[in-house]
């Protein structure tokens, strides 16, 4: 109890024997302070401000929640499916047939097309599906929807952020034009050598095949992957590796889902930036960026609406281009 | 004074002001974000290139589901989502881990364990690969290795009463050999009775006799044989494999398995051969010398 809460209480037992209540001589700093502010600021501003600082405690996770139940199912489809033999979703997520329309991850598609150099009309078929598919589906949501990689890498990246938190790690970020080399090398290697290089080491396929097929040795590959993501590289393999990302990005320039910012109730504090995969998409929120008062949020998201849960005010929202007109 | 410290007396071009240099610490931070950078490619195309060691060092080669393209085109155009792997009726099919390199993922067959006993009657994995992987039909452009293409589509003994009682293919996957004719029972004179792999063996088979549609375990199968000749009873090619008198070079005369011709190197005489390590196998990518 500090001295100015003592001397009340003495005070108060005075006011149970007769005494009137004064006004105290003396209140300690921090309420001197909110005394202050009251006196000055109009009251409405006050109630805005309390309105807000409360929602930043009331963080919903109902994105995040609905996106993991979407990608644990989406997961568990393909696993009791072969388990239970009922035959409806037959593969994994490199390629599949959902009751028999073929459905090829484009990534995969694109390397054996580039190390094969022969395409069939099934693989056609099957690409052509998806990519019409993640057009409708915005693009990079098939990262944080459906590649199960994502979902590791999450927790990956939560255990990381508690490290760095108790400053046993600290984040250290990598050009992000690797990707896109990377992109590139391994077209060029799938072309030259005539092997699906990158099929090898994407953890992508090598999760989805372990889930399906039961685990194998080339998981250790992916546990080294998050082991580095924990203690070295926030992220590293879905921001400055995955070609796939890159492959399903650029279908992401043609969807019309997207996450949408509307400029002016935004108090421009960046705790979406923080919890974002790919922040440099939401530079737009950085004070005086926005171009317009509504900026649609960059190809590069994956749709995974951490930044909505976390927005206080609703600045960031799910939105699909043309359907608010067409409604 | 170093060159980024002297002051900049040239003119400046209206509208473009030249940005103000880095400080040191700032320098230090992005010369190690670009060797961060740098050892970050370096370790994945490391890991990529990795992939191509279990080819340089020549391992074994495995066996491919039936219609498989050569390895190397196979290797190339498979997308490794195991399709063919869930439509096998007997499991014969498996995917490669991480010590195939860049097969990672590919199906193989390991016949000893369970061989490919087309069971399913119409090559489902082949019907199942969605890139041609697996085909019927080779592309034209995409050579036949010589003594690989069978003389005529192989007929399946299950279904040789049916209107159409042929395999749809025209490679084989290999080509069987007794490879330990010291072991072979046959060669030996001696018979055959129980199980024919012991009954803790999980392999799988259609036996016409039992089941039409249904493979049955090989281990709750008792044979009773006079003379060994399980790979020829159980060979599902018609005309692949018979057992024939031979000529040893004393000039005694014995019996002997004889693969024929129409050998596709599906494995069932591997999977099935009693003998313990087994005498007859597939030699996979293997073609018909006559």
């Amino acid at each position: 109890m500090n001295t100015f809460l003592r001397k009340r209480f003495l005070e108060q037992i005075l006011v149970m024997f007769g005494r009137e209540p004064r006004k105290p001589e003396a209140v300690s700093e921090e309420a001197r302070q909110i005394h202050l502010v009251k006196r000055t600021t109009n009251k409405e501003k006050l109630q805005a401000a309390a309105a807000h600082a409360e929602a930043h405690m009331n963080t919903s996770h109902k994105w995040r929640n609905r996106r993991w139940i979407t990608l644990a199912l989406v997961n568990l489809f393909f696993v009791f499916s072969y388990y239970f033999d009922v035959q409806i979703l037959e593969g994994a997520l490199t390629a599949s047939r959902f009751i028999g329309f073929h459905l090829i991850d484009l990534n995969s598609a694109l390397q054996v097309m580039l190390a094969h150099k022969h395409i069939i009309t099934n693989l056609l078929i099957g690409t052509a599906t998806v990519l019409v598919l993640w057009i409708l589906f915005g693009g990079r949501s098939f990262c944080s929807w459906v590649c199960p990689y994502h979902l590791l890498a999450e927790w990956a990246e939560k255990i990381h952020l508690r490290l760095m938190r108790e400053k046993l790690v600290t984040d250290a970020p990598v050009d992000r034009r690797l990707r896109t080399v990377f992109w590139i090398v391994f077209a060029l290697l799938a072309v030259a050598t005539g092997y699906t290089v990158y099929e090898a080491i994407s953890p992508t396929g090598i999760v989805s095949r372990a889930l399906i097929y039961g685990p194998g040795l080339a998981l250790l590959w992916v546990l080294a992957l998050l082991v580095f993501e924990v203690f070295f590289v926030r992220r590293a393999w879905c921001r400055y590796a995955c070609p796939i990302g890159l492959t399903y990005g650029v279908v992401g320039i043609f969807t019309p889902l997207r996450i949408k910012y509307t400029l002016e109730s935004c108090f421009h504090e960046g705790n979406c930036r923080k919890v974002c995969l790919v922040p440099h998409v939401l530079d737009t929120v950085i004070k005086g960026r926005a171009v317009h008062t509504e900026v649609p949020i960059g190809p590069d998201c994956t749709r995974c609406g951490l930044c909505v849960d976390v927005c206080p005010t609703g600045s960031l929202t799910f939105d699909v281009k043309g359907l608010s007109k067409l409604l | 004074m170093s060159d980024e410290d002297k002051p900049d007396d040239r003119p400046v071009p209206p509208g473009k002001p030249k940005p103000p240099p880095l400080s040191r610490a700032k320098r230090q931070e992005l010369r190690r974000k670009f060797l961060r950078t740098v050892l970050l490619t370096g370790g994945i195309v490391g890991a990529g290139l990795s992939g191509f060691l279990p080819l340089v060092y020549a391992r074994k080669p495995r066996l491919r589901p039936p219609g498989a393209l050569d390895e190397k085109d196979f290797l190339a155009s498979c997308i490794k989502c195991g399709q063919c792997v869930q439509v096998c009726p007997v499991d014969a099919i498996k995917l490669a881990d991480l010590i195939d390199g860049v097969g990672v993922g590919a199906p193989y067959i390991d016949a000893r364990s369970q061989a490919c006993d087309f069971s399913c009657d119409a090559v489902q994995c082949i019907l199942a690969c969605p890139t041609g992987s697996l085909t019927y039909d080779k592309p034209a452009f995409m050579p036949v290795r010589p003594g690989a293409q069978l003389a005529a589509k192989p007929i399946l003994i299950p279904k040789e009463k049916d209107p159409e009682p042929t395999l749809n293919l025209s490679e084989r996957m290999g080509v069987a050999r007794l490879t330990r004719p010291e072991m072979c029972l046959a060669i030996k004179g001696k018979g055959f009775k129980g199980p024919a792999r012991g009954h803790s063996f999980r392999g799988k088979m259609r036996y016409m006799r039992i089941d039409r549609w249904k493979p049955v375990p090989i281990a709750e199968v008792r044979y009773e044989v006079e003379e060994c000749d399980l790979c020829v009873r159980e060979c599902p090619i018609k005309g692949a494999i018979s057992i024939e008198t031979v000529y040893a070079p004393d000039g005694t005369q014995r019996k002997s398995p004889v693969v024929h011709e129409p050998c596709v190197g599906c494995g069932v005489c591997e999977m099935i051969c009693p003998t313990e390590p087994v005498s007859i196998e597939i030699v996979p990518r293997e073609v018909w010398r006559a």
